[in-house]
């Protein structure tokens, strides 16, 4: 068509709403799938992704600590039109995500585009779903004495979200979505091979009115990064979608240090709608007695 | 200080209840002896007494009752939902119908206050049993899709604190929703247990849905690594919480812990003295503050400090510490000379490290574990006895000078189980209510239960909850 020269993009991560480089100053290369590449079992290459150091990682838990008051306090009703601000700004930058995935997964662009359509479309029913939760697992309990008892969930706090390692971008969203919808902060590990669609999703979240610090994006060696995260004493949680069998017993063992909540790997079909364990894995119930008092009785203490 | 008023004994009556020299596990609806034939010995804390002796189950009774359990769980979990209900109705009855029986036996191998075991800990067993006999054939509606299945065999352990009552805690949902279990009491309180093991089989409990294995560590420990076991509980150290998530990693046993506590009572200067300071008391001196939701740290704001610490120290005058059984009796016994010794040793390195302490003047029995309740004053968070959980009649007094900063110290713990707020301003106890990490918030009371009511901790306090409807979720596979 022209002779014009691409512009390449520098892909970064994404840590308390900026887009750093890797402290370490490391990359790796990121390649087509293996599959889309043919019987060589060599794709193509790509980018060169950060390749995020502990370093890195301390740095987006500062980052998520910092960001987890605010965004807990946020009513609940902000939350989801910010959720559906992040549907919003994907949906136009649709092709682009399409492209990535195709590329990451070895997908046809049509069955890209089926992927990139249901993250999108995640992300909608997450938004929906912030300020309905709190009445669907929490409530009032009849106590018998003359209490008003009342059980509201809370968000758990930091939570780490190692992403699917096959989903590139559906998996991603369906596991970072329903961990920030209920009020945590979140630090993502993206897949090992395919990190780009999920280092593009920071640049939609920087863009969607989403406070940075909420949902970090750390591209690496999944292990590398997932092992000091899940000894962190200040990481209140871990997903651990991303691991395989070794590596999830292992950062399960380090998780019992301050005892993370831990959400073990499980077979998912991305595909179909989501039921509510993504998000009330990340929850605490919290559980306040409030005397009532007894209105008229002699003595009475209202 | 001398008391105005002198009170005549009025002991509880030992007769309501028949201790037998000697009990055996319980495994498949038999009492039988450990595999390798060892006992110890429950005694009575108040008196150091031997009350009876007890089997000691080993890896290799804990293998056995797991088996037991799982041969059971088809059948069980097989059963119309009504019909488990019935039998969770039976016990819960024949609970109350023996319930001064279990209350003085309680007394006698924990060695709490007669009017606890009689006023809080039965009732609230007897209610818990009820409360989940109800759920047994309505789990269809209980938020978690429709026909939930249970998860198999249960292995729980639980502590020496509140004996029956996390017994309760444990069995009743875990029957409820068709589990079957293994159940580990303490070694200092395995007595109520085993009497639970009689009252299985006079409700006519199939055999084997109900094991009760008294025992050490290591036999809890055994039966937490059980490849056959499908649902871990435990209630008890945090320490020892993370050592049973260790060793589950990698499995796929769901868990629940229900761990220690550090819990912040805070006063405003606008609070019903009087009635705070009562609550206070029943914060830390209930069941002699081994309560994992005691309310350990009083956080008084500055400007009624004074106020409310001379008041709290002539309500803590008026206590009445001594023989359990007395119907007077206030605060009992420590549970062990092991929990007795931790106790000394965390007060002693509270003097050491600049605290101020203080006693109400009070005579100890001359045997028997005993500890006179006890006020720390100038404390810092950096005390361990503001820290560390004493699991003790020890209060540690910070104060503080605005909502903000009783806040900021209220969630400076590792742990994140109770709070309790004093205040007579409503928006003040609900904005301090919404940001303390705590599971459970008393405003204006404290150590109040219901099986209706979810309880359990943040953070290093533990996970899941018990009672209510979120209490179930524990013991189905969803």
């Amino acid at each position: 068509m022209s002779d014009r020269l691409n512009v390449l993009k520098t892909y970064k991560l994404y840590v308390g709403g900026k887009f750093p480089r890797s402290e370490s100053g490391r990359v790796y290369e990121v390649t087509t799938a293996t599959s889309a590449a043919g019987a060589a079992g060599k794709g193509k290459w790509l980018a060169n992704a950060p390749l995020a150091s502990r370093k890195d990682a301390r740095d987006a838990v500062v980052a998520a600590r910092k960001a987890f008051g605010p965004w807990s306090g946020a009513t609940a009703y902000n939350r989801g039109q910010i959720l559906y601000r992040v549907a919003e700004m994907l949906e136009g930058r649709k092709e682009q995500f399409v492209r990535e995935v195709a590329e990451a997964e070895g997908l046809s662009k049509s069955k890209a585009a089926v992927q990139v359509d249901a993250a999108i479309d995640r992300w909608v029913w997450y938004a929906g779903w912030t300020d309905k939760i709190a009445q669907v697992v929490g409530g009032g309990n009849p106590v018998a004495g003359p209490f008003f008892n009342l059980s509201t969930p809370e968000p758990t706090g930091v939570v780490v979200v190692l992403a699917p390692q096959e989903s590139s971008f559906l998996g991603l969203v369906s596991v970072v979505a329903p961990v920030i919808a209920t009020g945590n902060t979140a630090i993502v590990v993206t897949s090992e091979k395919s990190p780009l669609p999920a280092l593009s999703l920071g640049e939609v979240l920087a863009t969607s009115d989403l406070p940075g610090g909420v949902v970090n994006v750390l591209s690496g060696r999944t292990a590398e990064i997932a092992t000091p995260l899940a000894a962190h004493q200040d990481v209140n949680a871990i997903d651990l979608a991303g691991a395989d069998d070794v590596l999830a017993k292992e950062l399960e063992i380090a998780a019992a240090d301050n005892l993370k909540r831990v959400l073990r790997p499980q077979p998912v079909d991305y595909a179909e709608t989501p039921g509510i364990e993504r998000m009330t894995a990340f929850l605490e119930t919290k559980t306040v007695w409030h005397p009532t008092g007894s209105l008229g009785a002699s003595g009475s203490s209202y | 200080m001398a008391s105005v008023f002198e009170y005549a004994p009025a002991p509880e009556s030992r007769s309501v209840v028949d201790i037998a020299p000697s009990y055996g596990l319980f495994i498949d609806g038999e009492f039988t002896e450990a595999a390798d034939g060892k006992v110890f010995k429950s005694i009575s804390p108040s008196t150091e007494e031997v009350l009876s002796e007890v089997a000691q189950a080993g890896a290799e009774d804990v293998d056995r009752a797991v088996k037991a359990a799982r041969k059971a769980f088809e059948k069980w979990s097989a059963l119309p939902g009504s019909e488990r209900a019935k039998y969770l109705f039976r016990i819960a009855r024949i609970i109350q119908e023996r319930s001064r029986e279990l209350a003085v036996l309680e007394t006698l191998d924990n060695g709490k206050p007669i009017k606890e075991t009689r006023d809080t800990d039965l009732p609230l067993v007897a209610a818990h049993f009820f409360y989940y006999a109800g759920w047994a054939d309505k789990l269809d509606h209980a938020g978690f899709g429709a026909n939930p299945r249970p998860l198999g065999v249960a292995g729980q352990v639980i502590p020496w604190n509140f004996p029956l009552l996390m017994l309760a805690w444990k069995i009743a949902p875990a029957l409820a929703t068709g589990n079957t279990v293994v159940l580990k009491p303490a070694e200092t309180t395995p007595l109520s247990a085993l009497f639970f093991a009689d009252i299985c089989r006079q409700a006519g409990l199939p055999k084997g849905v109900v094991n009760i294995l008294p025992g050490y560590g290591d036999a809890g420990a055994a039966l937490v690594a059980h490849e056959d076991v499908n649902k871990v509980a435990f209630t008890g150290s945090t320490a020892v919480g993370k050592e049973i998530a260790r060793t589950i990693a990698g499995t796929r046993k769901k868990l629940t812990l229900e761990l220690g506590g550090k819990g912040a009572n805070i006063v405003f200067d606008d609070a019903p003295i009087d009635q705070a300071v009562e609550g206070i008391v029943t914060g830390i001196f209930f069941n002699q503050g081994q309560v994992c939701c005691a309310g350990s740290r009083l956080l008084v704001q500055e400007s009624i400090q004074d106020e409310l610490l001379e008041s709290l120290k002539r309500r803590l005058s008026t206590l009445r510490l001594g023989d359990p059984l007395d119907k007077n009796t206030d605060i009992g016994a420590i549970n062990s000379a092991e929990q007795l010794a931790r106790i000394t040793a965390l007060t002693e390195q509270g003097e050491a490290e600049g605290a101020e302490r203080w006693s109400p003047a009070c005579e100890l029995p001359s045997s028997g574990y005993w500890f006179a309740p006890t006020l720390f004053t100038n404390v810092t968070q950096a005390h361990t006895i503001a820290r560390d959980e004493i699991f003790g009649p020890v209060l540690s007094v910070l104060s503080f000078r605005t909502p903000d900063e009783a806040v900021a110290k209220a969630n400076n713990s590792q742990y994140g189980l109770s709070a309790g707020i004093w205040t007579e301003k409503g928006s003040r106890i609900l904005a301090v209510a919404n940001k303390l990490r705590a599971g459970v918030v008393w405003s204006n009371t404290f150590n109040k239960f219901d099986p209706t009511s979810p309880f359990g901790g943040y953070k290093e306090s533990g996970f899941g909850r018990e009672g209510g409807r979120h209490g179930l979720e524990a013991y189905l596979d969803v």
